[in-house]
């Protein structure tokens, strides 16, 4: 069932860049194949690959079996929204600050205590700071932090 | 063959200064813990660390030797796990862990981890004599390619890459389209135009090759790493005697070296990777040298051979890579990407425009397995420690350095939250049973493949005759068409065979016999 899903997904994916692709052309051809030829060979062979996946026989596809580890949904949700919010904050709260803030729930999810995590966190993101930013040049935001220079 | 060895001496001239030997040691370092870690192979510690490498401002020999040392230390580094946890440490180690564990349970467990380790380094050695012997001659030959051959060697590679991966050869040849639709983003080159950008200046330069390794091979991991089951056998610490003797060595000789031999040329075949090398040398040392039945209860020779293969593939797959600028697995993909930040473009040419990069590159290989040794037998105390490092502590970590490289490049919040987007992506894709090398592969080919393309086909003004003129693109098809068939061929027989194995047994029989896909 998970593959005809994915197969539709796709076959929606190369209509959408056959349609796009279709405009695209070059203001002074001087080579016989234009940007479009490339794009659309690939819609169509994602086509004729996802639309095999849509009617092929169930048998075929793997039935999944796979045992789901009992409350492994939530925690995914967990890590990516942790993911997303450290992604999108990074620059504002700097590197020390977002590094703790996503290591809390990271470390939790992964077995660790609140504490853990925190104090983890907390010794990643200086650590991690010092060695990158002071040591190796590589400039990572200070965000809120700036003020302590 | 003179010229060789003056290249040869060039590239230590090159990996012998102090700066290099120290790259390359803390590659071998952070190779083998990688390697060692369930859930990280090569290619998530290769993609995790060439952003790095970029933004340290190394120049692209030493990136490159950072690079390479953490491959190879990953090679060794899987074995660990796999035969103190029985939890391969990365895909290639799988079949080690079906002897080493038993050894280990029976106290051999530092005589498994050296024998193996002394396996793994006459495997690289094997192997990187044979990339001495074999790349300066292939670049040779393949100076004379022109773009329709280059079309043609690049579809071979996806068709052996695709007809490779085993089961799913459809999501393969999925992954690999999605891969070079991906590259397509951004300006094409050629006119200017501007394709599936969305009018996103993020977009115009093409979606960052750095967002996309570290998004698929760092960020999905974790995710998928969520759901592993804990294993419940426990570390063994008993691990008696460290060193093999020599009656031991004497007894695995030869499978090794039999096994460095056929690993290096599985690691030469674009597609086939450390993975299938060390499955295929372990069944052939099975069948070739076990008499009494002892191969799976802990036997010496199924420890050495499959892991003297996965180290002779890693140093066969950078033949392709070096040679012909196809890379042969997805960690060489990745390096091809990391070349590509310092606008290296890999190919015959680059043994001649940037002799340092590439003899320097196989010179380290050379120095860098000596360090791998020095650490994986007496300092083998150092890993297994790092090994109980609970994964609270360790995957912040892991997420926090990813994005430091991310965040290196381009400085944008744009580029972390593209590379989070993808790492879900990737996650469901992989939940599906998608293989990311294909996609990786496409990726990173995907420019190369269009211009040649194009280019071919503005040579004959658009007559595709072209592609099929010449006897080495003749040759890439037939070998692209075997590789497509051949594994339906194969599934055919094997499918054939198992109904008429179950038409010969009673009624009964039959039923529980045929859900089965």
């Amino acid at each position: 069932m998970a593959d005809r899903i994915l197969g539709l997904v796709g076959l929606i994916l190369a209509a959408g860049m056959a349609w796009l692709a279709r405009g695209y052309e070059a203001p002074i051809s001087y080579e016989p194949v234009g940007p479009a030829a490339f794009p659309l060979v690939l819609a169509l062979l994602m086509a004729l690959l996802c639309g095999w996946m849509v009617v092929r026989p169930v048998a075929a596809s793997q039935a999944s079996a796979e045992p789901e580890v009992p409350g492994s949904a939530l925690k995914v949700l967990a890590l990516v929204a942790a993911m997303l919010v450290y992604a999108a904050l990074f620059q504002w709260l700097g590197f020390v600050l977002a590094t703790t803030l996503m290591a809390l729930p990271v470390g939790m999810v992964f077995g660790g205590t609140w504490r853990q995590s925190l104090l983890g966190g907390v010794a990643l993101g200086v650590s991690q700071f010092l060695l990158f930013d002071r040591v190796f040049d590589v400039t990572l935001p200070a965000g809120l932090l700036s003020f302590l220079g | 063959m003179s010229s060789t060895l003056d290249h040869l001496m060039t590239g230590f001239g090159v990996a012998l200064t102090p700066m290099n030997l120290m790259l390359g040691a803390i590659g071998s370092f952070l190779g083998t813990i990688v390697g060692m870690l369930p859930g990280l192979g090569p290619i998530n510690g290769v993609a995790i660390l060439m952003p790095l490498a970029f933004a340290l401002n190394l120049p692209p020999e030493s990136a490159l030797i950072l690079l390479v040392a953490v491959y190879l230390g990953c090679e060794y580094g899987g074995r660990i796990s796999s035969i103190l946890l029985n939890v391969p440490g990365d895909a290639a180690a799988i079949m080690t862990a079906v002897d080493g564990y038993p050894m280990a349970r029976k106290g051999l467990g530092g005589v498994a981890l050296s024998i193996s380790a002394w396996s793994s380094f006459v495997g690289s050695m094997i192997a990187i004599a044979g990339l001495v012997v074999a790349a300066p001659l292939l670049a040779q030959w393949a100076l004379a390619f022109g773009p329709a051959e280059y079309f043609a060697l690049m579809v071979f590679a996806f068709a052996c890459l695709t007809g490779l991966m085993g089961d799913q050869p459809v999501k393969a040849a999925l992954a690999a389209v999605l891969g070079l639709s991906l590259a397509t983003v951004g300006i094409d080159a050629n006119s200017g135009v501007y394709r599936f950008t969305f009018d996103s200046v993020h977009l115009s330069d093409g979606i960052q090759f750095v967002a996309v390794v570290i998004g698929l091979f760092s960020v999905s991991e974790i995710l998928l790493m969520l759901e592993q089951v804990a294993a419940g056998n426990g570390m063994i610490t008993q691990t008696g005697r460290n060193m093999f003797n020599l009656n031991e060595m004497r007894q695995t000789w030869w499978g090794t070296v039999r096994s460095s031999v056929v690993g290096f040329f599985v690691g030469v075949l674009p597609g086939a990777g450390a993975t299938i090398a060390s499955a295929m040398t372990y069944s052939m040392e099975k069948r070739l040298t076990d008499t009494e039945g002892t191969f799976g209860k802990g036997d010496i020779r199924g420890v050495a051979a499959p892991e003297a293969a996965n180290n002779a593939s890693a140093a066969g797959s950078f033949v392709p890579m070096l040679t012909l600028g196809v890379p042969g697995s997805g960690t060489t993909a990745v390096m091809v990407g990391a070349l590509s930040l310092y606008n290296i473009t890999p190919g015959p040419a680059l043994f001649e425009q940037r002799p340092e990069l590439v003899w320097g590159l196989i010179a380290s290989m050379f120095i860098g397995n000596f360090m791998l040794l020095a650490m994986n037998i007496p300092m083998i105390r150092v890993f297994t420690r790092i090994l109980s490092v609970p994964n609270w502590a360790l995957v912040p970590g892991i997420l926090a350095v990813s994005t430091v490289g991310v965040y290196a490049i381009h400085a944008t919040t744009f580029d972390l939250v593209l590379m989070t987007v993808l790492g879900v992506v990737g996650y469901g894709l992989r939940k599906l049973h998608m293989p990311m090398a294909p996609l990786i592969l496409g990726f990173v080919l995907g420019e190369l493949i269009e211009q040649n393309l194009r280019r071919a086909l503005s040579i004959t003004n658009g007559d595709w005759g072209i592609l099929w003129q010449s006897g080495i693109s003749v040759a890439f098809w037939v070998g692209t068409s075997l590789m497509l068939t051949l594994p339906f061929v194969a599934r055919m027989v094997i499918a054939r065979r198992r109904q008429a194995q179950a038409g010969a047994l009673p009624p009964a029989a039959t039923e529980s016999v045929a859900p089965q896909p």
